[in-house]
């Protein structure tokens, strides 16, 4: 008997059952999501990225944040993540209808990132984060993203947009000032805030 | 060496017919595995660079291209589409023909499609390194690198079917079906990721799921299938014992088809997912348990009473070393899919341990052993130095179990110490960074290995130290051939001299 049919339909199908089972429905599954109102003038949540935001995704992929930083929250109660403070509550499907590419991540040598937005809204914490990460956290093990930043020799007056390095990390009559990468990758992470309360995941 | 029957029975025609099949495989199987041991190297530079990185940071810290967000995908693809992958379609073509009992079709088709094949992982990786990944794990190359893979697929595909129907030998071997569903399984795992992923198909977190599918089937219907079919093959045929249950090894068959598919969203535990598509995934790991203990039996049943020829043959060695990590890994990677043991691990250096357990200490180490068994046969040439194949040995098996032991024990306290919130996180990293420096060591080790099984396959292949005494055991003590030759000339002066 000639079983060559049978074997190859078999493991074709047991592939196909998978496909459908784990993609395509849940994916179908998800179609319905829609973005909930979260004020009276009609604002929305959550909202596509936009303008240096996007762009600053772009970065973060081609930097391969991915690698060290998730952007998910689990659930109270599962794993530290709500007592470390990396968000308010658990992070949902709806969360990241907008998200493509979608960033999850799976490793976690740095911090959750979902949230890092609402925890660190300052565009200076994240220039001197990038430039150094020892000037912010020192014994961080993440590289310096130098080459997202400009040397400018200057006079006595620090031209517009240098950031403000502590002098020990700076040398004599410069400054530093982000490129248009940097500053689209730190307008990026300022967008990370999923804090807003979702029918489905309360605080 | 190749005039000797293989096994007591072989007759003097089965002999000949056997000689050529291994004939018509040598160009395309010769070309597959040696580029498959030249990104083995590459990769294992990526490694030491990303590793370095991990611990020292501004280790090459000021070079883009080299940043640790790109190097360490490169290692990834790298491993997995250069060595992995071509050493896997290296090894299930020479099996296929010789279980087939058929010469390997198309030799020069599938040679060129060894060369098309390296041009992708050539194109991928630069354009990874040039910023261009799409950080997706195991999808970072480009979409228009998918046509490199995607054909040779194809073509593989229809060579192994080509063998299959045309078949002469009487039997159906466990180990053919193994083969025949792995190259059926990666141009449809390849091409609906591929095409799920860079053409929107799936929107939000489907995407992440798509990329799980992939990414764990890669592993378990791609070169996991085509590992434990070699190991199927190779240690009844160096034993000269028969596979213990052909029952079991059917059984083992189905349940990895079945099962093996529905694991991947175990890399989602406590993501953004709806419950039930992470409990499949925790189902289907649990259900590996079937296929794992199957063939743990099968294989341990068949080396029963033979343990002593580890001693002397590299192929049954390495093979066996491969076999019994394909237990620990699987045994270890369905406990990790609980998400009582997710919650600790999931994030942390565990999962890394436990990667380079899997696909290191299981899948790199058969097809360690596989070369060693199929080189001389499809070259018509011996390995020329037994100290050689033994640095490999032990930097392999030493470095991988180094790596693996003390990356899953630095992960699991990784863990705890990040679910307690009392604990700074800056502290889990000061915490786990000397265990990353044994990384780097244990990686060290493992790459001497593979330098010391280059120059082995550099050397069988351009017939450097020509030698038709017998196989290379881990007990043969051969000079090396010049040296021989004088020795031999000495001994006869000195009798010479002696007579007169």
């Amino acid at each position: 008997m000639n079983r060559t049919p049978f074997v190859i339909f078999g493991v074709f199908l047991t592939i196909a059952f998978s496909l459908s089972g784990l993609v395509l429905i849940p994916n179908w599954q998800f179609q319905e999501h829609q973005p909930v109102v979260t004020a009276p003038d009609g604002s929305q949540y959550p909202v596509p990225y936009f303008g240096m935001a996007l762009q600053g995704r772009d970065v973060y992929v081609d930097q391969g944040c991915l690698y060290c930083h998730t952007q998910q929250v689990r659930a109270k109660g599962y794993g530290g993540d709500i007592r470390r403070n990396w968000g308010n509550r658990r992070t949902v499907a709806r969360d990241y209808m907008y998200e493509y590419p979608i960033l999850l991540g799976t490793m976690r040598t740095g911090p959750d990132l979902a949230n890092i937005g609402a925890r660190q809204p300052s565009r200076d914490w994240h220039y001197l984060h990038l430039y150094n990460p020892q000037i912010t956290s020192a014994g961080s093990v993440m590289p310096r993203f130098q080459y997202l930043f400009r040397t400018i020799k200057a006079g006595e007056l620090a031209p517009s947009g240098a950031i403000a390095l502590p002098p020990a990390f700076l040398a004599e009559g410069t400054h530093i000032v982000p490129t248009a990468r940097g500053e689209q990758l730190v307008e990026y992470l300022r967008a990370q805030n999923r804090t807003f309360p979702l029918p489905e995941a309360k605080q | 060496m190749m005039s000797l029957p293989e096994g007591p029975n072989e007759s003097k025609l089965q002999q000949i017919s056997r000689i050529r099949i291994d004939d018509s495989s040598r160009v395309p199987v010769s070309l597959w595995f040696a580029s498959s041991v030249f990104w083995l190297l590459m990769g294992s530079v990526a490694a030491l660079i990303s590793s370095v990185k991990m611990h020292n940071p501004d280790f090459l810290g000021n070079i883009e291209w080299l940043t640790f967000g790109r190097i360490r995908p490169v290692h990834l693809d790298i491993v997995f589409f250069g060595w992995s992958s071509m050493a896997a379609v290296g090894c299930l073509l020479w099996l296929q023909a010789r279980l087939c009992h058929v010469r390997l079709p198309w030799p020069l088709l599938l040679s060129g499609l060894a060369m098309v094949w390296n041009v992708g992982v050539c194109v991928g990786v630069m354009a990874v390194l040039a910023g261009h990944g799409s950080s997706i794990e195991y999808l970072e190359f480009p979409a228009y690198c998918a046509p490199f893979f995607a054909i040779p697929a194809l073509g593989v595909l229809a060579a192994n079917v080509k063998m299959y129907v045309t078949k002469e030998s009487q039997h159906t071997y466990v180990s053919q079906w193994y083969l025949l569903a792995a190259t059926v399984w990666l141009p449809i795992l390849y091409v609906t990721a591929m095409g799920c992923t860079y053409f929107g198909l799936v929107q939000g977190v489907s995407q992440a799921i798509t990329n799980w599918w992939f990414g764990h089937n890669a592993l378990g219907l791609w070169v996991t299938p085509i590992a434990v079919a070699t190991a199927y093959y190779l240690i009844p045929k160096v034993t000269g014992k028969p596979v213990h249950s052909y029952h079991l090894s059917l059984l083992g068959f189905w349940s990895l088809a079945i099962f093996y598919n529905w694991a991947g969203t175990h890399h989602l535990t406590g993501g953004p997912l709806p419950a039930w598509t992470i409990t499949v995934g925790v189902v289907g790991s649990m259900m590996m348990f079937i296929p794992v203990i199957t063939v743990a039996i099968n294989h341990h049943m068949t080396m029963r009473g033979v343990f002593h020829m580890l001693k002397t043959s590299p192929t049954l060695r390495f093979t066996v070393f491969g076999s019994v990590m394909y237990t620990v890994a699987s045994f270890q990677g369905s406990l990790e899919a609980l998400r009582s043991h997710q919650e600790i691990t999931h994030f942390t250096q565990y999962t890394i341990g436990h990667a380079h357990l899997g696909l290191y200490g299981f899948f790199s180490m058969i097809m360690f052993g596989a070369m060693y068994y199929i080189f001389p046969r499809i070259t018509n040439n011996e390995w020329s130095s037994a100290r050689l194949i033994k640095v490999h040995f032990w930097g392999s098996s030493i470095g991988v179990l180094a790596y693996g032991i003390g990356l899953c024990w630095a992960g699991w306290w990784q863990g705890v110490m990040m679910n307690d919130p009392a604990i700074p996180f800056l502290d889990t990293v000061a915490y786990i960074r000397p265990y990353l420096i044994m990384r780097s060591v244990s990686g060290t080790g493992m790459t001497i290995a593979h330098i010391a099984f280059a120059i082995s396959v550099w050397r069988i292949l351009s017939r450097h130290h020509f030698v038709m005494s017998g196989p290379t055991l881990f007990t043969t003590t051969r000079p090396a051939w010049r040296e021989f030759v004088n020795e031999q000339e000495k001994r006869e002066q000195a009798e010479l001299e002696a007579q007169s």
